[in-house]
C-alpha cells in the first residue's frame, strides 16, 4: 500500500522535474503578486509589515490554485488516469499520492521562498520563522482540498475558474490560521494555538480529502 | 404492520403527482404563517429601545439566515442518500434546493447590510455571522456553477453531491475559524439577534416568519423538482402519456 | 470466466445498446464489432468497471466486479483508446512505470527485451515526444509482451500498426489464448489470430 503511494509520488515528481519551467511559474507568480501589493498600498514600512502575513498567505493560496488544474488533467488527457484507476489499489491511495506530490512541487517551494518575500516586507526574524512554518504546515491542506476541486472539474470547459470557485471557500480556515499565526507573533502572542490547529486541519485534509477526490475522479472518468 | 413503501416514492414517476398534490398545502401554510408573523413583527411587537424601528428587519433576516444554513444541510442529506443508494430523485432534489438556498443567503446578507447601516454606520462590517453567511453564499455559488458546467446530468448530480458533502464537513471548521478570527481582531460586536430585551412577542413573530420561509422553500423546491423531472424523463412513457393527457384537456376546454 | 448480464448503456438521452449477454471462458476471444458510435468503447469501459451500466451487471469468476474491486483489477489488463504514455518520458521509463503501477515489477532487461520485440530497439532512450503515432502505439502495446494476467481488454489495438507489428500483436494475443487467457478486443479490420477461439459480437 505504502509502496503504491510512493510509486505514484515518484512518478509525478519525475514527470514534474522534466518540465522545470512549469515548476517555476507559480513561484514567480507568488513573487510578482506579493510585490504588486507594495505598489498598491504604498511603500510605508509600518503598513507593509502589518499587511505582510495576509498578503503572503493570499499569494500562496493563489499560486497553489495556478498549479491545481494540472494535478489530474494531463493524466486524464493521455489516458494514464484510466490506468491508475484500474491499478489493483483503491483510487483514494493514488489521489493521496498525487496530492502529496503536488504539495512537494508547489507547497514546499512556496514555503522555501516565503522568507525572502518576508524580508521584502521587513518582517522581524521571529515572525519570519513562523511564516515559513505556517506555510509549510498549511500547504498540505491546500493540496488535499485542491485535489477534490481538481477531480470534480476534470475535463470541463473553464476548469481553472471553476476550481477557484469550488476550492477557495474551503481554503478559508487555512488562511485564517496561517496568517493568524504570523500575526500573533507580531503582536507578541504565542503562535502555537494557531499552528496546532493548522496542523490538525492539514492532517485532516490530507487524510480525508483524497477519498473525496477519488469519488470525484470516478465520476469524471465515467 | 403496514410499511410505507419509500422506494416507490423515490421513483420520479411516483413522486411527480405526489409533489403536485402537496404544493398547494405548503403555499397555504407559507402564506398564513407569513402574514401572521409579519403582522406580529411589524404591527404588534414594541419598538426596541436601543435599536428603534430598524430592528424589525430581523423578522426577515433571522429566518433567511436559518434557511440558508438549513437548506445546505438538507442538500447534504440528499447528497449522502444519493451517493449511498444511487437514487435519481436525490440529485434532482439537490439541484432544486440550491437556488432557493442561495437566494436566502443573499437575502440574509442584504438585510444584514440594511440593518448594519444604521447600527454600525456601514453597509458591511466583517462581523462573524455575516462573514460566515457570505462564505455559505460562496459555497452555493460554487455548487451552482459546478453543476451548470457539466452537461451530462448524471455526472453533474454526482459531482454536486460530492462537493456538497465535502463542503458540509468543512462548514463547522469554517465557522469556528471565522468566529475565532473575528474575536481576535475585533472584540465583542453588537449582535443582531442577541438583543437584551427579546420579548416573547418578537420571538413568536420571528419563529412564524421562519416557518413561513420554510414552507415557501418546500413549495418552491417541489415546483422546481417537478420541472426537473419532466425535463429529464421527457422520453419516458409516463411523461408522454401525461403530456398527451394535458394537451387533450386543454383542447376540450378550448372547444367549450 | 467473464460474464455480462443484461447490460444496458445510455449516452445522454440515447440508448446505445441493451440486453447484452455474454459469457467468455478461458482461451476464448471476444471480437467486438460495430459502426462508429455503436458503443464499442463504452462496452469495454463497462467491462473494465470504469463506467457503470444503466442496468445489468458484470461478473468475474461468478462475482460482481464492483464487489471484487481490487481483486478483479489485479487480474485485468486494459489498453484504452489512448496510449497512456507520457511524452516527456522515454519508452523504457514509460514501460517500467506502467508495469510498476500494476504491481508487476520487472527489471530493466526484461523491459528492454519487450521493447525490442515491438521493434523499438534503437529508440528506448528517446523521449516519446519524438516518436510517430505507430511507434507510440507500440510502446503502449509492449506491456502485453510481459503480461501474465488472465483478462485482456484491448480497445482498437491494431490501429496505426504496420504489417510487422500487426503480426507480432496477433501472435502475442494468440499465445495468451493458448495459455488459457481471455481477450476482449475491438477492431475495424478483420483479425487473424492463431490458436484463439474467436467469438464475434456485433453492436448496433
Amino acid at each position: 500500500m505504502f509502496s503504491f503511494i510512493a510509486r505514484i509520488i515518484a512518478r509525478d515528481l519525475s514527470l514534474a522535474l522534466r518540465r522545470p519551467a512549469d515548476l517555476a511559474a507559480p513561484l514567480c507568480f507568488f513573487l510578482i503578486v506579493a510585490s504588486l501589493f507594495a505598489f498598491g498600498v504604498g511603500p510605508e514600512p509600518e503598513l507593509l509589515r502589518r499587511l505582510a502575513p495576509g498578503i503572503l498567505w493570499v499569494g500562496a493560496l493563489l499560486s497553489t490554485l495556478l498549479s491545481l488544474p494540472r494535478m489530474f488533467a494531463d493524466d486524464f488527457a493521455d489516458g494514464t488516469l484510466e490506468q491508475i484507476a484500474l491499478a489493483p489499489y483503491p483510487l483514494g491511495l493514488a489521489a493521496l499520492g498525487k496530492a502529496i506530490a503536488h504539495w512537494m512541487i508547489s507547497g514546499l517551494p512556496l514555503a522555501l521562498i516565503s522568507p525572502i518575500l518576508a524580508l521584502q516586507f521587513d518582517l522581524p526574524m521571529d515572525a519570519l520563522v513562523i511564516l515559513f512554518f505556517s506555510i509549510l504546515i498549511g500547504t498540505p491542506a491546500l493540496s488535499g482540498i485542491g485535489s477534490i476541486g481538481a477531480g470534480l472539474t476534470l475535463g470541463l470547459r473553464g476548469a481553472a475558474v471553476l476550481i477557484s470557485l469550488v476550492v477557495l471557500p474551503l481554503y478559508i480556515p487555512a488562511l485564517i490560521l496561517g496568517a493568524g499565526a504570523v500575526d500573533a507573533v507580531a503582536h507578541g502572542l504565542s503562535p502555537r494555538p494557531h499552528l496546532f490547529l493548522l496542523a490538525a486541519f492539514s492532517t485532516g485534509s490530507i487524510v480525508f480529502a483524497p477519498w473525496a477526490a477519488a469519488a470525484a475522479l470516478k465520476i469524471s472518468l465515467e | 404492520m403496514q410499511m410505507i413503501n419509500w422506494y416507490k416514492f423515490a421513483a420520479p414517476a411516483a413522486f411527480y403527482p405526489l409533489a403536485g398534490r402537496m404544493i398547494p398545502w405548503f403555499w397555504c401554510l407559507a402564506a398564513l404563517s407569513g402574514i401572521a408573523g409579519l403582522w406580529l413583527g411589524l404591527c404588534v411587537a414594541p419598538i426596541d429601545f436601543q435599536q428603534g424601528e430598524g430592528y424589525r428587519i430581523i423578522f426577515v433576516h433571522v429566518g433567511a439566515s436559518w434557511m440558508a444554513m438549513f437548506i445546505y444541510l438538507v442538500m447534504a442529506f440528499w447528497a449522502a442518500i444519493g451517493l449511498a443508494f444511487n437514487t435519481r430523485l436525490s440529485g434532482m432534489m439537490i439541484r432544486a434546493l440550491a437556488p432557493t438556498g442561495a437566494c436566502f443567503a443573499f437575502l440574509s446578507l442584504w438585510t444584514g447590510a440594511f440593518w448594519g447601516k444604521p447600527m454600525w454606520g456601514a453597509w458591511w462590517v466583517w462581523d462573524a455571522r455575516l462573514t460566515s453567511t457570505l462564505i455559505l453564499f460562496f459555497l452555493y455559488i460554487a455548487f451552482i456553477s459546478l453543476t451548470h458546467a457539466i452537461d451530462d446530468t448524471r455526472r453533474a448530480d454526482k459531482a454536486g453531491a460530492v462537493l456538497v458533502l465535502a463542503s458540509v464537513i468543512n462548514i463547522p471548521i469554517i465557522y469556528f475559524s471565522v468566529n475565532w478570527w473575528n474575536s481576535l481582531h475585533q472584540g465583542a460586536s453588537v449582535s443582531l439577534t442577541k438583543s437584551p430585551s427579546m420579548a416573547a412577542i418578537m420571538l413568536w413573530g420571528m419563529l412564524l416568519c421562519a416557518f413561513a420561509m420554510w414552507m415557501y422553500s418546500i413549495a418552491i423546491a417541489l415546483i422546481r423538482v417537478r420541472g426537473i423531472i419532466l425535463e429529464r424523463e421527457r422520453n419516458a412513457e409516463w411523461v408522454r402519456a401525461l403530456l398527451a393527457k394535458e394537451a387533450s384537456g386543454k383542447e376540450d376546454k378550448a372547444q367549450c | 470466466m467473464l460474464e455480462a448480464i443484461q447490460i444496458e448503456c445510455q449516452r445522454g438521452d440515447q440508448r446505445l445498446f441493451h440486453g447484452i449477454d455474454l459469457c467468455l471462458k478461458g482461451g476464448e476471444l471476444l471480437f467486438l464489432q460495430g459502426k462508429n458510435g455503436a458503443g464499442k468503447t463504452s462496452l469495454l469501459r463497462i467491462l473494465c468497471g470504469l463506467a457503470m451500466p444503466v442496468s445489468g451487471e458484470i461478473r468475474w469468476q461468478g462475482e460482481n466486479i464492483h464487489r471484487l474491486r481490487e481483486r478483479f483489477r489485479g487480474e485485468l489488463c486494459y489498453l484504452g483508446h489512448q496510449n497512456a504514455i507520457k511524452d516527456d518520458l522515454t519508452p523504457l521509463e514509460n514501460l517500467m512505470i506502467s508495469t510498476r503501477l500494476h504491481d508487476e515489477a520487472i527489471d530493466e532487461d526484461a523491459a528492454l527485451v519487450a521493447l525490442e520485440q515491438v521493434g523499438l530497439a534503437g529508440r528506448v532512450e528517446l523521449a516519446c515526444r519524438y516518436l510517430s503515432q505507430g511507434q507510440k502505439r507500440r510502446v503502449a502495446l509492449s506491456r502485453l509482451a510481459l503480461e501474465k494476467r488472465p483478462l485482456w481488454i484491448l480497445d482498437e489495438p491494431f490501429v496505426a500498426l504496420d504489417a510487422q507489428a500487426n503480426q507480432w500483436l496477433s501472435n502475442v494475443i494468440g499465445a495468451h489464448s493458448e495459455r488459457g487467457g481471455l481477450t476482449v478486443l475491438t477492431s475495424h479490420q478483420a483479425i487473424a489470430i492463431p490458436a484463439a477461439e474467436i467469438r464475434p459480437l456485433v453492436l448496433g
